[in-house]
This record gives C-alpha cells, structure tokens and sequence, in this order.
C-alpha cells in the first residue's frame, strides 16, 4: 500500500507511479493493489466506498477481491419486505421505493444490489404502467436472485413474470389479436438490438407468445393454451409451430445476445466508449459459460482496460450512484429513506419508473444544465446533513443563506471520515485531481465539503 | 423577421388517428369499433375530417385562422421503435440514417447567431435532442425559480479537463450553466406573471415558462416543452382524451398570453410526435405503434386550416396510414417561416407547403 503521506496525484494520472507496480500483462496480473486501484474497483462494483472499505480491500490482491465482490451468499435482501397490507396503492409505491433504497445502503453483498439494479434497467418496467407494488417487489426478488446468476434463465423467468405481462402488454395478447409490445421489446432492447430482425419476426415472435398471460388482475403467471396461436411461424429464418419458450431459446442462440448484454455491461462498469474487441471477447464468455454471469464479470473487472489508470473517473456516477454512495460514505443516519427516494426522483432515476421502455440512458445523459444544478444543490444539503439539519427532516429544501464553506467548516464528520488526514480524504472521495485544488490544511469538514462539490466528485 | 419556435412533443406516439378524425369515413368506424369518436362528438373542420372534441380550446385559433393542421406526415420506410422514430425525427434524418445533431441547430449550421444573449435555445423537458448540435447553445431546466437559486451557487473559472470525455462533458455542461444564468436572470426576473394562467401540471408549468421567456423578451429561438403519456397500447379513450385536453387547453391558454403580450406574430408552436399508431384498434382497446399522423402549427402569421391531404384508409401500409407529407418539408417551411433559415434536411426535391405568412 502506497503510504498516506505521498502528495496526491503528483503528475496527474499518467504519472501514478504505475511501472513499478503495474505488471507487463495487467489482465494476468494477480497482486499488487494500491488504495487508489482499490478505490476504483469499489467506485464501480458497489455504490461507493468509505476510507476503512478501501483499505481493507488494498490490503488483499486483486483477484482475490473481484472473487469477494463476486461472492453471493444469499438471496434474500438485509431489509425486511413491506407490510402491504390494508395500504393504498400510492402508499405501497412509497414503501416499495424506500425498501430498495434502505437495501442499497444497508446490503452487504453491493456488487449484487448493482446488478439488480442494472437488470431493472434492462428488463424495464415502471409502477405508472403496471401499478401494483407488490408485483414489482416480485420482480425484483428475481432480478436479485439471478444478479449473479444465469442471463438465460433470467430472460425466460422474466417473460413470464407477471410485472413485464402487464408493462408490454403481453398479458392482453391473444391469438385473434397478437400484440406485438413485448416481442418488439424483446428483440430490439432484450436481446438481439435493432437491424437483427424484421418486421415480420416481431409479428411471428408477437404470435408465439400469445397465450402467456396473468391470473386475475395481479397475476400469478398462466398459460392460457386456447389463447394461444398455434400456428405455423417463421422466426429469424426458422420455421416450426413456435411457442414462446422456442423463440427465447432461438434469441439465446444468437450470438447478437451476448454482445449486447456485454456491451451494456461495459457501459454500466467500464467505460462509456465501446471496445467492440473487448465486448466480443466477453460475450463469447458469456455464451460459452452457458449464459452464468460470473465468468463474464470477473473478466470484465480483470480486463487490462478496466484497471487502466486512465479508466479511473472515466464513468460518470448515476443519481443513485451518487446519492447512496454520499449517504454511505457521510454516514448519515437516514431515517426515512423516502426524501432520498424523490432525490433520485429529481435527478432522473427513480427506481420503479423508468423513464421508458429503454431504461435510464445514463453515461453524459446524467449531467444536463439543469441536474448539474440539481446535484451540487443535493449534496450541500448532505454536508449540512452533518451540522445543522440532519436527515430526519425535510431534506429537499436548501438550507439558506449558509455558505458551502462556512457548512464545511462546522461539519462534525461520523466515524466513516473522523481521524482520518486531509489526503487520505480526498483520495478516497475523488478519482483524480480535483478542479479546484483544495487546501489540505483546512479543517476536514473543509476538506470533505470542498471533495464533494468539485466537478470531479460527479465521476467514479 | 426572427420569430420563436416553440417546440411540443407528444411523446409515445399519439394517435393522429382519433386527433383529427376522417369522420365521414365508414373504413373509420369499421377499424376502430370501440375506440373511434362518435360522429356527433368531432368538431367538424370540413365534409371529411374533423377534431375530437377534447381540442375544442383550439377551435378559437381554428377560427382565427391561426391554427394549421398538417395531414398525414411522416416519412418512408417509418421505424416503429419509439427511441429511433423520435431520433429520426429530432435529427431529421431518413430512416435509415442516424445523425447526432438535432434538427433545429442545424438549421442554424454556420449561422453566426448575434451573441450577446447567454443562450439560443431553452428545453423546458428532459429530451432538448432537436435542439442539440455545436451551433447553438442550448439550457435544460425545469422551472425558473429552481434555476435562478441554483445557479447562484456555482462558480464560472474555466478549467482543463485532462483528456477525460466525461470530465469534459461535465465541465461543459458548468460553462453553459454560467453563461446562461447571467443572462436570464435579470430578464426573467423582470417578466410579467402570464395573464392567463395555466393548470397546475408538468405541461401547464412548462408552458408558463415558455410564457415568461418569450413575453419577458429572452432572446431564444426556440423553446421546447412536451406532452407524455401517449403510447397508448391499452384502454386508451379515457386516457387519450385527457392528453388532448390538457393540450389544447394549454396551446389555447398560450395563444391568449401571447396576444396579451403583443407577441403573437412572433412565434410559432408545432407539435409532433414520434409516429402515430395502427388504424386498426387492437384487442385491448389501444392501438399499436403506427405510421403517419397530423402536426399542429399555430401562430399569428400561421396560414391556418388543412394542409396536405389526409391518408387513405383503404390503402394501408403494414397496416399503418401512408404519409402523404414528409416530415422535413415541414421543418424546412418552419425554418423559412420562422428564422428565414433555408434548409431541406436531405430532400432532393422538398413539397412546398403554405404553413407561414412573410
């Protein structure tokens, strides 16, 4: 571990110091860790990381820590289901929000939360549609379960879940009239990307799935045979009497599937540029592993351009990204998990509604005029969160007339930040040097404050 | 001549279809037996098509002339997808072409636009794409008292951004911040509350911004606002006549505020949507994702009444209307009408169409 007292950053990121502890081969390379690679890997694999998280993880070697991160123990979530008994469905909504952000603090398997989250953002779905909370709540017990679990599996559970029957309206469609929402949905965003199909697969994809509906008005799932189009039908060139089981698995034959798995997963864990080299070579780990995720993450968090010190805050941090990984790292007691909840909400990523069909675009979409704005405003109100407002009130609302600075200085920092120096702080809150040099003989607060509202602050 | 654009996007697909209605069409009723209008509930504009009735707040500009309705548009080889349809028609691209630029900051490609204001062009929504493109500048907010106090905050020294893309998007996205705050703040905080005043929701909020800037004199040209909630695939009557109304009341409480503010013959309003949607209602009493479908332009120098002619419903496409008018040849009338901007978006030979007077 490179010792604390070393003047952060000293040439810029190119000059970390890399050729003595970088291997020649850096995808084989199984030891040697420094706090700012620990750093890193934590800022992508979970929400964030306090300074005791990064040392302990700097203390192993590298593969040994991507293994720990890929390490499932249990399915279940740390935080107990909502009661939704005798509740009004904008209440079981509130409930169901504020359970998933208690879970995204509290857990302690992140790398799953992640990837829980990042199926929610390919299986999409949104209460607006389907409305039932508890539905949902189903739905992401699924994604949880198979977090880390198989992409094949997954797919098929999930045309049969019945929150995805009602968001694409598969539940509706019947023999005499397919609906095609689901099946263009599955083509085009799921599995195999635009230009990979023809119109007439949608249709013929629409007609093997007729039949495949809900019981009641919130489920469970039913196969309802005489809804069903027994027909003939013609799907990416083969030709049978197709259900919908048939059309999944001929999409998980397809090779366009992998590559586009992968390469959302390189966008949500490596980088916003493609390496279309990479991503193929991944995907081919993914479809030869039988669809298991863990063969294709490990190899995507050994990957040379992953661990490469010019990768580090190259991505830039989500509205959730950046609100758990605040509230974690402050270590701020958050009682009602429901203000936190329409904060993600005012930042464009309100679990449970997706904007659309397509899932939160993410990468430079995050940061606009207007939620640039909207962040800094957010994480004064954090740091005032340790001095003179704490949590438990209304959080949307500024603190005004207060300075940053002035807030910085009185801010009282928990046990995740207090007794630690100055460059370690900002090592652990910043992946590079900051824009605004920040004076390190400040007091902490100062310190922290300054960290968290540099420019730099909003990547990871 | 300079006029403002404001920009309305339907977002889902709206159903041209049962917005302005061919209701002396007998095919009409036959595709849509649970969900088409009742004769006696169009607002008849001529012998063969009329609005539904949930647009009657626009019956007013109807008669003043003031509103033109566009029939049929829409471009060949239609996506279905609403993320490429919506991309094809913020960049104005054919179908088979992705462009980055929006459609509106090409029109001002290489235009030099006068530049003391802090900013060209305001999206008052989450999708500002047609107003995206290296020429001009372009702010996202929500609503201005949220973004008067914000922008106090941030600090305005230019920085090196290290070779880092996201870092540079980020530092970019502070600089524009900077610019554009200084510049509207003194003029909106000027601005006269609107006379009318709108319905609480998202699009009554986004209207009365709208309002503000252009009545208070903010230098833009163009703001977009937008409309969610169409992609109606299910039980879509009761869902799409509330859309309509909250439309037309909106558009109808806007032309109000304008005239009070003398500004009327300086904007334009046009609505679009990422297509329209299947003639024929499907079993769940929605419609799917479709084809052509109508524009609404209005402005105290819009020609109004019916433009283009309205699709055959007996000569359907995949089962979708053929569009009889292409979406760039609207733009490019727009471009004229409202910035003297003489663009043809990629056609060879573009339709005249008589949309604005000079």
């Amino acid at each position: 571990m490179v010792a604390l007292g070393r003047r952060y950053f000293m040439g810029g990121a190119a000059a970390l110091g890399t050729t003595a502890l970088w291997p020649a081969r850096p995808g084989f390379a199984t030891t040697g860790m420094d706090f700012d690679e620990a750093r890193h890997l934590l800022s992508r694999a979970t929400f964030g990381a306090t300074p005791a998280e990064i040392r302990a993880v700097a203390a192993t070697d590298y593969e040994a820590a991507v293994d720990r991160l890929l390490a499932t123990g249990h399915d279940d979530t740390l935080t107990a289901s909502p009661n939704w008994f005798n509740k009004a469905s904008d209440e079981q909504a509130r409930q169901l929000c504020a359970w998933w952000v208690e879970e995204m603090l509290v857990t302690d398997q992140p790398l799953v939360e992640r990837m829980t989250l990042f199926w929610h953002n390919h299986f999409t779905s949104s209460l607006d549609k389907v409305r039932y909370a508890p539905m949902l709540h189903r739905q992401n017990a699924l994604f949880r379960r198979e977090a880390l679990g198989n992409f094949a599996r997954l797919l098929k559970a999930v045309a049969r879940d019945p929150a995805m029957l009602i968001y694409l309206d598969g539940a509706q469609s019947v023999a005499q009239r397919p609906n095609e929402n689901f099946a263009r949905e599955l083509l085009e965003l799921f599995t195999l990307g635009e230009g990979h199909y023809s119109e007439a697969d949608v249709r013929n994809a629409a007609r093997a799935f007729t039949g495949w509906s809900i019981d009641g008005e919130a489920g469970p799932f039913v196969n309802r045979v005489e809804q069903h189009d027994g027909g003939q039908k013609t799907f990416l060139g083969q030709t049978g009497y197709f259900d919908g089981d048939d059309v999944l698995d001929i999409v998980l034959r397809h090779p366009r599937t992998a590559e586009l798995v992968c390469g959302k997963l390189w966008r949500e864990f490596v980088s916003l540029t493609p390496d279309p080299a990479e991503i193929r070579r991944i995907a081919a780990i993914l479809r030869a592993g039988g669809y298991e995720m863990k063969p294709v993450l490990k190899a995507m968090f050994l990957s040379p351009a992953f661990r490469d010190p010019a990768n580090r805050g190259a991505l830039i941090k989500s509205p959730i990204d950046l609100l758990v990984g605040s509230v974690h790292l402050l270590g701020l007691s958050v009682p009602d998990k429901t203000p936190l909840a329409a904060m993600m909400q005012g930042l464009g990523q309100l679990p449970f509604y997706l904007p659309d069909v397509k899932g939160w675009p993410g990468g430079e979409s995050w940061i606009t005029t207007y939620t640039l704005l909207l962040r800094q405003q957010y994480l004064r109100r954090m740091i005032e969160a340790t001095t003179v407002a704490s949590m438990d009130g209304a959080m949307m609302r500024p603190v005004e007339g207060r300075s940053l600075r002035n807030a910085g200085k009185e801010a009282s920092l928990g046990s995740t930040l207090s007794g630690i120096d100055a460059n370690e702080l900002m090592r652990a809150l910043l992946p590079r040097q900051p824009i605004d040099p920040l004076d390190l003989n400040g007091a902490p607060g100062e310190v922290v404050a300054s960290a968290m509202l540099d420019p730099v602050y909003q990547l990871k | 001549m300079a006029r403002i654009l404001l920009l309305v996007e339907l977002k889902g697909g709206n159903d041209g279809l049962n917005t302005v209605i061919p209701y002396a069409d007998p095919l009409y009723r036959e595709l849509r037996p649970d969900i088409g209008l009742a004769r006696e509930r169009v607002l008849q504009l001529d012998e063969r098509v009329g609005l539904h009735a949930r647009l009657e707040p626009l019956i007013t500009a109807w008669q003043a002339r003031d509103l033109a309705i566009v029939q049929g548009v829409g471009y060949p080889d239609p996506s279905r997808s609403h993320f490429r349809s919506i991309e094809i028609w913020d960049t104005a691209s054919s179908s088979g072409k992705t462009l980055s630029e929006g459609w509106v900051a090409r029109a001002f490609e290489h235009a030099a636009l006068p530049k003391g204001a802090g900013v060209d062009s305001i999206a008052i929504d989450t999708n500002a794409r047609p107003l995206m493109g290296p020429d001009l500048r372009t702010v996202v907010m929500q609503d201005a008292e949220t973004f008067l106090r914000q922008t106090q905050a941030l600090r305005s020294e230019p920085v090196d951004n290290g070779g880092n893309p996201a870092l540079r998007h980020l530092l970019a996205v502070q600089r524009e911040v900077n610019a554009a705050a200084a510049d509207l703040r003194d003029e909106l905080q000027a601005a006269p509350n609107p006379v009318h005043a709108y319905a609480g929701d998202p699009f009554g909020q986004q209207l009365d911004l709208a309002t503000r800037l252009i009545a208070g004199g903010v230098p833009v040209v163009a703001v977009k606002i937008a409309l969610a909630g169409f992609d109606t695939h299910a039980d879509q009557v009761s869902i799409h006549e509330a859309l309509l109304a909250a439309l037309a009341g909106g558009l109808a409480a806007f032309r109000y505020n304008m005239i009070a503010a003398g500004r009327w013959d300086d904007v334009l309003v046009l609505t679009y949507s990422e297509f329209g949607r299947r003639a024929r209602q499907n079993a769940s009493r929605g419609t799917d994702h479709g084809a052509a479908a109508p524009q609404f332009v209005l402005g105290g120098r819009v020609k109004g009444g019916l433009h283009g002619s309205y699709p055959s419903l007996a000569d359907l496409q995949d089962g979708d209307l053929r569009h009889t008018v292409d979406f760039r040849d609207v733009y490019s009338t727009i471009a004229r009408g409202c910035w003297d901007r003489s663009v043809a978006f990629g056609q060879r030979t573009g339709q005249k169409l008589d949309l604005v007077a000079s």
